[in-house]
């Protein structure tokens, strides 16, 4: 039985349903003219739902419902700064969806339950709230991307996302059920990944286990976009709706890492020799079709998907070290790609209006005279993505490479490192043609005029060059939630 | 009582706000908003240096000596910002920081009708903060960054007027001389490590006595000593900065700046580093008397050799500029000799009285409309009277008339040289005589030249429109032609001329006991007993005024009065007896006028010769093998590998999901065979 303790340790989740809830029944029942009341409301919720985990932070770790549900430093870290990152998005999204007349209590309220998706899945302490966040997230994404449902490409992106989302949510299944058969084989049965972590000690199917953990590892691969396993990534940035997209690089990223992390380290932790390989390899493939794929794009929102790809194979490279140093590493860049994401695609919401989509590398020539500020802007959001020192990207680069190091893997790092040289290149691109290309004649480039939207982009791409410079709190947060 | 961090702190960062604030929102502060913060910025610092001082002296303060941040560590190596800061450190602060001020101050009328005015106070105060870090330092890393900046914005301020050729010319010469010290600065910084293994000042010279014995073996049967290799490589680091010979060819050229910075980066402050970094480094030196004699034979030289350029020098700036090489050779001998307190000493008297000759300098070429060839001026006494006492004031303590400050320091490294047995002394005791002498000639000639005598340019009122003659526009008109009548500069100008003058008049009397004779340096300086001439020299020591009275029976100065005669005679009485011993003298005049010909032979051999070679490079390897094979061939390689894989991405469902599919199975089929002995176990 629930006793009153589970249900406070799940409280912000708890608090969300409950918001998420009155947000769509106010929406049935609101008037046209003060729809305009839901963002704020909504960014309100978020605020709280922030105050309540943070306030509400545990001594040290602890469970509910029988160890479903984990609530430690790892998960409160990735909480804070998914629902941080998705107030953003919603501050960003405002004009955008006033424009094209989005506004209305669905985007809204599947945000928010995308985010209780992301809140489960960094918390799951069982295969079942693992699926459970997972779907919860990924089937909010899949409406999110189609919500532009007049436009040619939306639902295009939202079909093949839903259809490959549903297979690799089917190959994950698949490999728990393994997982599952595996741990039945000469002991109890368990879902819940604690118990899971010795499988290997006992089990009488070790092949069994292992192709279970194949599969479960293309699931991971899956959400975090990494190659093979990415081709969804680039139809579904450059169809989905820019806000829709800017969630899917951030706050999405973050829950990919704590699944991640979850299913790997807490459930399969005693196989790291065997996963360990896998992420490195999936980060090589990762780190080659990203970054030289990116090269020929000329669509922003697809360079920038590539350049996700990328990132993501930087990600792994911290993960595949299958150790604290690893993990806390991979935080630290899952959080700065996050941030930096936010930042990038923030400037093109800031330069798109009614009638134009700011989406096209082109599109950006001569920003520099027309508004030096957002291209100041959208210039350290290039630099922190490329690694530039000493930009915050820079020092998460050089954070996972020393774990690869330590992890005994050089070959890895320096298969990094060349990838960081030849990725330089595309970032770099965007800043010539913002510097140093003259303006097109008759160009509608302009920026927003929505005050909040220009404070929250400034502070947010300041951020990286203040976290470049100061990163070693953050650090220090995430190298203490794995124990450091 | 100790410093607090805090103070310290202040003192180095209050000129970096003052920077940021007018070069990064000079245009919403305005003119005198700029000029405001820059000044509020080091008046604070100086305001501060002299407490510290007062605190060293006087409040029985401790030496100071902290790490600060440390910026990072590898190894056993510790890299830190840090602050050491003794009476050294103090004496210098309390220069920089009041030279600065008053240069700061003076540039609101130097500077008036300049479109950069908010640049160049950001760059005077990133100046400032850059020669604080410097001179504050507690290791080798954190003067090597003060070094570098100072060199920075020195080479920011000569090219100042950026759009005139020659001030490009100039800043880039100062550059490239400036890296060859560097490079030898910065090999005996890495000597320093390698010898010693630590950058800290104090850890380093704590271990400097090991050095004796310790060798770097260049081949089978050469070996160098440790000590004389970290020395003259440092040495070679303050020959760039203090434009010693043969490095000293970027200072005359870099007078291509405005005034001010000449006064307070090419005179008072910035050069005298590599004087003041001998002086902090004296317990290295003193572990090598070849060292020392190097350093002694090249600053005889430039004390004598340089000085003369400066008697055949039209340009007003120039002559001070040559003066101020000289002066540099004098502080170096005086460092050649052991004589560190004594190379200090005189770089305070000279930081005073070369700063306000150029200001005064500056002050005549305000009132002359940007005008510098002393042959276009003459008779301005009367026109600016402020100018031309606190120029004599200025001259005076050049020429080391005694009871002036500058008689104390120069006439004390005189003495101190004459009783050095450092091999090279008698050399260098001949050079600073013979210096003496050149040292009359060429500034009575500019006194006379530009404030006596005959006027020599014509005032001519423009009809009609006004006279706009901006800074860069000067040299159109005609030469000797003025539209107005030179008068008196505006106060901002001539105050920093006159609290200039009182400390040129009056400091060498009042610190000349302590600092020399009274052993005032105490921990900063370390001299051998047996290289101590100062203490020899102190037994002599009877206080200021006797000094300054057995003075007047002296050589140097019998030579300063032979060269007032000379002088007097020719440009007061005769001017035309100076075109005639031009003509009777021309190859002589024609090898000072060349300058030795040093430059020349610089630009054919260096300059034209890394030409050359940098075109055969970029020919040879460049175009045909980095940018053709290498650079272009991999961009080519990328460009089709991209353009393949994007054809992947073909936009059908079951492709996508094809690939998934390929990619699950290439991952257990890669396992099987990579890990199915793993499996089984």
């Amino acid at each position: 039985m629930p006793t009153l303790n589970d249900i406070l340790i799940l409280l912000p989740e708890f608090y969300l349903v409950g918001a998420a809830c009155v947000l769509l029944l106010a929406d049935a029942f609101m008037r046209p003219a003060q729809r305009p009341w839901l963002h704020w409301i909504s960014i309100a919720v978020l605020l709280v739902a922030i105050y309540l985990v943070i306030a509400g932070q545990p001594p040290q770790a602890v469970t509910a419902f029988g160890g479903m549900f984990v609530r430690d430093d790892v998960a409160e870290i990735l909480k804070v700064f998914a629902l941080g990152t998705t107030a953003m998005v919603f501050v960003y999204a405002r004009p955008y969806l006033i424009d094209r007349k989005l506004v209305s209590g669905e985007f809204y309220t599947l945000m928010i339950f995308a985010v209780l998706g992301i809140m489960l899945l960094v918390s799951a302490g069982n295969l079942v709230t693992v699926y459970l966040g997972l779907e919860l997230l990924s089937l909010s994404s899949y409406a999110l991307v189609a919500l532009n449902r007049d436009a040619k490409l939306p639902p295009e992106a939202a079909i093949k996302y839903f259809v490959l989302g549903a297979l690799a949510s089917g190959m994950l299944l698949y490999g728990m059920s393994m997982v599952y058969g595996a741990s039945g084989m000469g002991g109890t049965p368990t879902l819940d990944l604690a118990q899971l972590h010795n499988v290997m000690s006992y089990t009488t199917a070790p092949t069994l286990l292992l192709f279970g953990l194949v599969f479960m590892v293309v699931g991971v691969g899956f959400k975090l976009g990494a190659a093979p396993f990415h081709m969804w990534i680039p139809d579904v940035y450059q169809g989905a709706p820019t806000p829709v997209t800017t969630f899917i690089a951030s706050g999405s990223k973050l829950a990919a890492f704590g699944m991640a992390y979850r299913l790997l380290d807490a459930g399969m932790g005693d196989l790291s020799q065997h996963w360990q390989l896998m992420l490195a390899v999936l980060a090589v493939v990762s780190l080659a079709i990203g970054n030289l794929v990116a090269i020929v794009q000329t669509n922003l929102k697809r360079m920038l998907a590539y350049s996700t790809i990328s990132h993501m194979g930087y990600l792994l490279l911290g993960l595949s070290a299958a150790g604290p140093e690893g993990y806390a590493a991979a935080m630290f860049y899952a959080i700065c790609y996050a941030l930096m994401g936010v930042a990038a695609f923030g400037v093109m919401l800031a330069l798109t209006r009614a009638g134009f989509e700011c989406e096209e590398i082109a599109d950006l020539k001569g920003l520099n005279q027309k508004s030096p500020w957002m291209a100041f802007l959208m210039l350290l959001a290039m630099f922190s993505l490329a690694g530039v020192p000493p930009l915050f990207g820079f020092w998460a680069k050089v954070l996972v490479l020393e774990a690869a190091i330590h992890a005994n893997m050089l070959w890895l790092a320096i298969v990094g490192i060349v990838f960081a040289i030849i990725g330089l290149y595309y970032y770099l691109y965007v800043v010539k043609v913002m510097y140093f290309d003259e303006p097109v004649a008759g160009s509608e480039l302009r920026v927003q005029p929505d005050k909040p939207l220009r404070m929250v982009l400034s502070l947010n791409a300041l951020s990286l060059l203040v976290l470049g410079l100061y990163w070693g709190p953050l650090l220090g947060w995430c190298r203490r939630a794995f124990g450091l | 009582m100790g410093l607090s961090t805090s103070i310290l702190l202040t003192i180095a960062l209050a000129p970096l706000v003052g920077c940021v604030l007018a070069g990064f929102l000079g245009k919403f502060l305005g003119r005198a908003g700029s000029h405001g913060v820059t000044i509020l910025g080091v008046a604070v610092s100086c305001a501060l240096s002299f407490y510290v001082l007062y605190q060293l002296t006087m409040g029985g303060a401790a030496e100071y000596n902290q790490n600060i941040y440390t910026w990072f560590q590898i190894g056993p190596f510790n890299a830190s910002v840090g602050f050491m800061v003794d009476r050294l450190t103090a004496l210098m602060l309390v220069v920089v920081s009041f030279v600065s001020l008053l240069v700061h101050v003076y540039t609101i009328g130097y500077m008036a009708d300049d479109d950069g005015y908010t640049r160049f106070f950001s760059y005077i105060s990133l100046f400032t903060f850059s020669m604080f870090m410097l001179v504050m330092s507690n290791n080798f890393m954190q003067l090597f960054f003060g070094w570098e900046a100072v060199g920075l914005v020195s080479y920011l301020l000569i090219g100042f007027w950026y759009k005139r050729p020659t001030a490009i010319f100039a800043n880039l010469k100062a550059f490239l001389v400036n890296r060859v010290g560097d490079f030898g600065f910065l090999l005996g910084i890495a000597a320093v490590l390698y010898f010693l293994g630590t950058l800290d000042y104090a850890t380093a010279f704590a271990a400097a006595p090991g050095l004796a014995g310790k060798a770097l073996q260049i081949t089978a049967n050469t070996q160098w000593d440790a000590a004389t290799v970290i020395c003259i490589c440092l040495f070679v680091g303050a020959m760039g900065k203090s434009a010693q010979v043969p490095l000293h060819v970027w200072l005359p050229d870099s007078m291509e700046g405005p005034t001010p910075i000449s006064a307070l980066i090419h005179a008072a402050t910035m050069v005298t580093a590599g004087i003041f970094m001998v002086a902090r480094m004296s317990p290295l030196f003193e572990m090598s008397s070849t060292a020392l004699s190097f350093v002694l034979v090249i600053g005889a030289t430039t004390a004598l050799f340089t000085g003369l350029i400066g008697i055949v020098q039209n340009d007003i700036k120039r002559v001070i500029a040559y003066s101020t090489l000289s002066q540099l050779g004098y502080m170096t001998v005086a460092l050649g000799v052991s004589m560190y307190s004594g190379a200090v000493f005189h770089l305070m008297t000279h930081a005073f009285f070369k700063a306000l000759l150029f200001l005064g300098a500056g002050s005549v070429i305000i009132a002359m409309h940007h005008e510098q060839d002393m042959r276009y001026m003459g008779g301005l006494r009367k026109y600016m009277p402020v100018t031309w006492i606190t120029m004599w004031v200025g001259s005076l303590a050049l020429v080391a008339v005694p009871f002036t400050s500058g008689f104390y320091s120069k006439d004390a490294i005189i003495e101190a040289v004459g009783l050095s047995h450092r091999w090279g002394a008698h050399y260098a005791y001949f050079c600073v005589m013979a210096g003496a002498l050149v040292t009359g000639l060429y500034t009575f000639r500019q006194m006379y030249l530009t404030f006596h005598g005959k006027e020599r340019f014509k005032v001519v009122e423009p009809h009609g429109h006004g006279h706009h003659d901006g800074h860069d526009d000067h040299g159109h008109h005609e030469p000797g032609v003025l539209a107005h009548a030179p008068k008196e500069s505006p106060w901002v100008v001539t105050l920093p001329l006159v609290l200039l003058a009182t400390p040129s008049l009056l400091v060498g009397f009042f610190t000349v006991g302590p600092t020399l004779f009274g052993n005032w340096f105490r921990g900063a300086i370390r001299v051998d007993e047996a290289n101590d001439v100062l203490a020899e020299l102190g037994h002599e020591f009877h206080g200021a005024a006797a000094m300054a009275l057995h003075g007047f029976t002296q050589l140097p100065f019998l030579l300063v009065l032979v060269a007032f005669a000379v002088t007097t005679y020719i440009y007061l009485f005769n001017p035309a007896l100076a075109d005639r011993i031009k003509s009777a003298l021309r190859p002589l005049w024609t090898v000072l006028d060349r300058k030795y010909w040093v430059d020349d032979v610089y630009f054919a051999l260096f300059a034209r010769g890394s030409v050359l070679l940098g075109r055969g490079f970029w020919k040879a390897s460049e175009t045909a093998l980095i940018d053709g094979a290498m650079v272009n061939g991999s961009v080519n390689l990328v460009h089709r590998v991209a353009a393949t894989m994007r054809r992947l991405q073909s936009g059908y469902l079951y492709h996508y999901a094809f690939a998934m599919i390929l990619g699950l199975i290439l991952l257990l089929g890669g396992y099987w065979l990579v890990g199915s002995g793993l499996a089984g176990h």
